[in-house]
């Protein structure tokens, strides 16, 4: 298949002597929305960060296996995290906007990865980051106001705007949702299936209903294990492993 | 009515009336731990201000004087420049005194005698900056001597002066009648924070300058190598060093340093600065260095505290659009960080403005009548002999003379006043720059 764009293999994380990933192994495709769900410590996070190297940042963490994004291995130490994040932009679980304003969160990514040669360019980026997270309408007359200031969806939506200006190929988006109320929810799922025309989404959420709504592809992490993937409404409908089965009726997480 | 179990909900129950007890008694410990904290700052601050405040003005003697080119010729050429000065000081004041009839039965070397004796200096340095005086009369401000500022601020009486080598009624009633005629008045003393420290004899002259400007340097050199230094160590232990057995013996250490006592400090400062890097004594610049290394704990353990009550999740944004380590921390991290370095470095500075222990044990207790300068060629950067501060009130609280111990509570109050304006400074950067997310 030509359409993968992440490929994991025999991935094993471990915090120090507790072995939070076990043995997954992954094929993530290109304009597509992946979900992955699982009961509260079951690893899909932990995996999640995995795919930008956001581990690295924690001292006792560890990760073996191989993981390749367009076929390359992306724990090989010549490649800089850095330049990898760049390429695979990621979205946080509680809204964390920069205590800046709109027009610098958003500015932030492409001024450090010199993406704008001028000032005209940069609000290009800015406009179009924003346009497509659909912020533009609601935050054009105050870029200047501070990123804090806005309702939880739009902050939400603001980061998601900062993670696609530095124009990634990829988006991790670690329980977006979480924080944010209904009709928030609504519009930044809207949002992700937008997203879905550029980037290959993956996103980690509690809410069963969520990824089916917004995912073509899901896959149910269990105690570190990866129990099963697949297209997203055979998961939900016709569940081949019994603990799958188990969870999306209630009876397990 | 009240057939339930708990009994009526309008009685309180003897095990409720024991806990409000109980309660109520808490409050009090409170109220009266604070009331005594209250108490003794009052205490202090009411014996400091009521024994300083007096130092803030002095007795001048203010009467005309003149002087032609001539007297300043023969003046300048004598030995003791300054005693020639007096004698032309003490005709003047002679000719003032029997003009206006104030003499009487009073004995000249009396009348003489109520001039201080930094009088001749103050007044060649003032001929010497305006020689265009020469030849005329004019009216000049001369210190009085301690004894006589005494007497007017309630120190020496008629009774104390019988017993004083140093004072004699006979010039306590001269004080009286030159008071009547507007002669002898009270000013506030600026001399006090410009003038250097003076003798035993003198302490009408003696003046914070040296100290100030001492100190004044020694936190020139803490800000310069402290803040820089301690605000680096903490972002490398913090943000970049991963944690190890190392890093955590470190950190047990720092803590240590803080609590080690300041004289150790001023030890190693003798051994280390003076004795082997072979630095001048007395100077700010090793003061500044002792201090230095012992204000670092205080800013390496305030400026890591406000580091660590940045949100994880600002670094996490940064890094996750691709900042890299360094970034997030100077982008995100330290400015949002800023305002607790600030105040902790405040803080850490207003404890070495007032450290004094340390700066005994390099020289700084030493007499220092010069102005040090912040650079000379045979010195260096600061490295002119000079006092501090706090070391000056020390020195002051030692002289037998009572009026020392005047000036000793003004360089208190002083001291107390540069200290107030730190940390108010403090909080209001704190304020002004907080950031809330």
């Amino acid at each position: 298949m030509t359409n993968i764009k992440i490929s994991a293999k025999g991935v094993q994380v471990y915090y120090g002597d507790n072995h939070a990933i076990k043995d997954v192994d992954v094929q993530i495709e290109d304009k597509t929305v992946t979900a992955f769900i699982g009961p509260s410590g079951c690893g899909k996070s932990t995996f999640l960060r995995c795919l930008n190297r956001m581990n690295d940042t924690i001292d006792i963490c560890r990760v073996q296996g191989d993981i390749r994004i367009d076929n390359e291995d992306i724990y090989d130490p010549a490649v800089d995290p850095v330049q990898l994040r760049a390429k695979v932009g990621m979205v946080f679980q509680k809204p964390n906007p920069f205590p800046k304003s709109i027009y610098d969160n958003v500015a932030y990514g492409p001024k450090i990865h010199g993406l704008a040669r001028n000032k005209a360019d940069l609000d290009e980026i800015v406009e179009k980051s924003l346009r497509k997270a659909a912020l533009w309408t609601e935050a054009k007359d105050r870029l200047d106001a501070p990123g804090t200031g806005l309702s939880g969806g739009q902050q939400q939506r603001l980061c998601i705007a900062r993670a696609i200006a530095t124009a990634p190929e990829i988006l991790l988006m670690d329980e977006p949702c979480s924080a944010l109320d209904p009709i928030a929810t609504a519009q930044v799922e809207e949002l992700i299936d937008e997203l879905r025309q550029s980037y290959s989404v993956v996103i980690v959420t509690h809410s069963m209903q969520q990824a089916a709504r917004v995912s073509q592809k899901t896959a149910f992490f269990h105690l570190g294990n990866l129990v099963e993937y697949g297209v997203t409404d055979k998961i939900f409908t016709n569940p081949e492993d019994p603990r799958t089965e188990s969870y999306i009726s209630g009876r397990i997480g | 009515m009240s057939a339930s179990k708990h009994g009526s909900l309008l009685q309180t129950d003897p095990h409720t009336k024991k806990r409000n007890a109980a309660e109520k008694r808490f409050r009090m410990y409170g109220l009266s731990a604070i009331a005594i904290a209250l108490i003794a700052l009052v205490i202090l601050l009411v014996s400091i201000i009521s024994n300083g405040a007096s130092s803030f003005r002095q007795t001048y003697l203010s009467f005309p004087v003149t002087i032609n080119a001539a007297e300043i010729e023969a003046a300048e050429s004598a030995l003791l420049k300054t005693g020639a000065y007096n004698k032309i000081i003490q005709t003047s004041l002679l000719t003032y005194l029997t003009e206006n009839d104030l003499l009487q039965d009073i004995p000249e070397e009396d009348a003489f005698g109520m001039i201080s004796d930094e009088a001749g200096a103050t007044f060649r340095e003032f001929i010497l900056a305006n020689p265009e005086a020469a030849g005329t009369s004019f009216q000049l401000n001369l210190l009085a001597n301690g004894r006589i500022d005494g007497y007017f601020k309630g120190r020496v009486t008629a009774q104390t002066a019988l017993l004083d080598k140093n004072v004699t009624p006979a010039q306590l009633v001269m004080a009286d009648r030159l008071a009547e005629q507007g002669a002898l008045v009270k000013r506030f003393n600026w001399a006090f924070f410009t003038n250097p420290d003076a003798s035993d004899q003198r302490p009408e002259a003696a003046g914070l300058g040296v100290a100030i400007l001492g100190s004044f340097y020694m936190m020139a050199v803490v800000l310069f190598l402290a803040l820089p230094i301690g605000v680096a160590a903490s972002i490398y232990l913090e943000e970049f060093a991963r944690k190890s057995w190392i890093t955590d013996v470190i950190e047990v250490n720092i803590a240590n340093l803080a609590a080690v006592p300041s004289i150790v400090y001023g030890i190693l400062g003798l051994a280390i600065f003076i004795n082997f890097a072979e630095l001048n004594q007395s100077s700010p610049l090793v003061g500044g260095l002792v201090l230095t290394l012992m204000t670092l704990p205080t800013i390496i353990i305030s400026t890591r505290a406000s580091l660590k009550s940045i949100p994880p999740s600002i670094r996490d944004a940064a890094l996750g659009v691709g900042a890299s380590k360094m970034q997030s921390v100077f982008h995100h991290v330290l400015p949002l960080a800023a305002p607790g370095i600030l105040t902790g470095t405040i803080i850490g500075l207003a404890q070495a403005l007032g450290e004094t222990a340390p700066l005994l044990l390099i020289g700084m207790v030493a007499f220092v009548k010069e102005y040090p300068a912040a650079w000379s060629p045979d010195a260096g950067l600061f490295g002119e002999a000079s006092t501090a501060l706090p070391v000056q009130v020390f020195n002051w609280t030692q002289r037998s003379d009572p009026a020392f111990v005047e000036r000793a509570s003004g360089a208190i109050i002083t001291l107390l006043i540069f200290l107030l304006i730190m940390n108010a400074l403090a909080i209001f950067l704190r304020k002004k720059f907080e950031r809330r997310w």
